[in-house]
């Protein structure tokens, strides 16, 4: 009886517990990087392109804020440098050493799928063609899904700069999402693709 | 173990269920803010990237 009551109450602590802590530090991330945001008042010299990070950034760092529509207008993450445990349990994370937003290549994010706030609880409802918006620091990058997979977790190709082709030069600005599947269970990988379509400069 | 503890709380009725619930809050707490965030990382739940 008593043991029964106490993996219960954990499972609440996974479920509540742990989001609270990233709900926490969320509102911090965010907050910090909306304060470090540049002022822009006229559009970005045409040259520059992908994301830049400041100087200054180390892992665990706010890097970008990721929307997607169909979440609801409130779903707005901030993104982290960094994929290890502490990273992720602030908030989805970049993998480091792949694209940055708006970059050739492949951007890579990984998130929580049921605990922690569970940031990517939902990859799974997402259909070909759902916008997947990325603001840096320097502009909005808008990507759109092409295309989900359900992979085993020693399947790295799909971060590879041309996702399923390792070794292949990459022509084109694509982003990656990745989440553990199914819920609640760390068999296999949930992978959502997506393709870059425009860039929207940032405007004071 | 419940009969146990509650046998030998000492004094009236309701001193007896105050602390009783005392001590569950408290071994509640010690296990939401200690335990669990101890325990938590060390269990293969929910990870969410890919294996290098």
């Amino acid at each position: 009886m008593t043991a029964g009551v106490v993996v219960l109450f954990f499972c609440a602590y996974l479920l509540w517990g742990t989001g609270s802590y990233t709900a926490r530090r969320q509102a911090e991330l965010r907050e910090g990087f909306r304060a470090a945001l540049p002022a822009f008042t006229a559009p970005l010299a045409p040259e520059i392109h992908p994301a830049r990070l400041p100087a200054w950034f180390r892992r665990g760092d706010a890097l970008a804020l990721l929307r997607i529509p169909r979440f609801g207008d409130d779903y707005e993450y901030a993104v982290v440098e960094g994929v290890g445990w502490d990273e992720l349990r602030t908030g989805p994370g970049h993998y480091p050493g792949t694209a940055l937003p708006g970059e050739v290549g492949n951007f890579v994010l990984s998130g929580h799928r049921t605990t922690y706030a569970a940031p990517f609880n939902r990859l799974g409802e997402l259909r070909r063609g759902d916008e997947i918006v990325v603001e840096t620091r320097q502009a909005g990058y808008v990507y759109r899904v092409t295309g989900e997979r359900v992979v085993d977790p020693g399947q790295t190709d799909v971060i590879a700069p041309v996702p399923g082709m390792p070794g292949r030069r990459p022509t084109k600005a694509v982003i990656t999402l990745s989440t553990c599947h199914p819920e609640y269970s760390a068999a296999q990988r949930l992978i959502v693709f997506g393709e870059l379509e425009r860039r929207e400069d940032r405007r004071g | 173990m419940y009969g146990w503890l509650w046998r030998s709380l000492p004094g009236p009725l309701v001193v007896r269920a105050l602390t009783a619930v005392m001590l569950a809050g408290a071994t509640a707490a010690f296990l939401w803010f200690v335990v669990f965030p101890w325990i938590e990382p060390r269990l293969p739940l929910d990870p969410a990237f890919p294996e290098r």
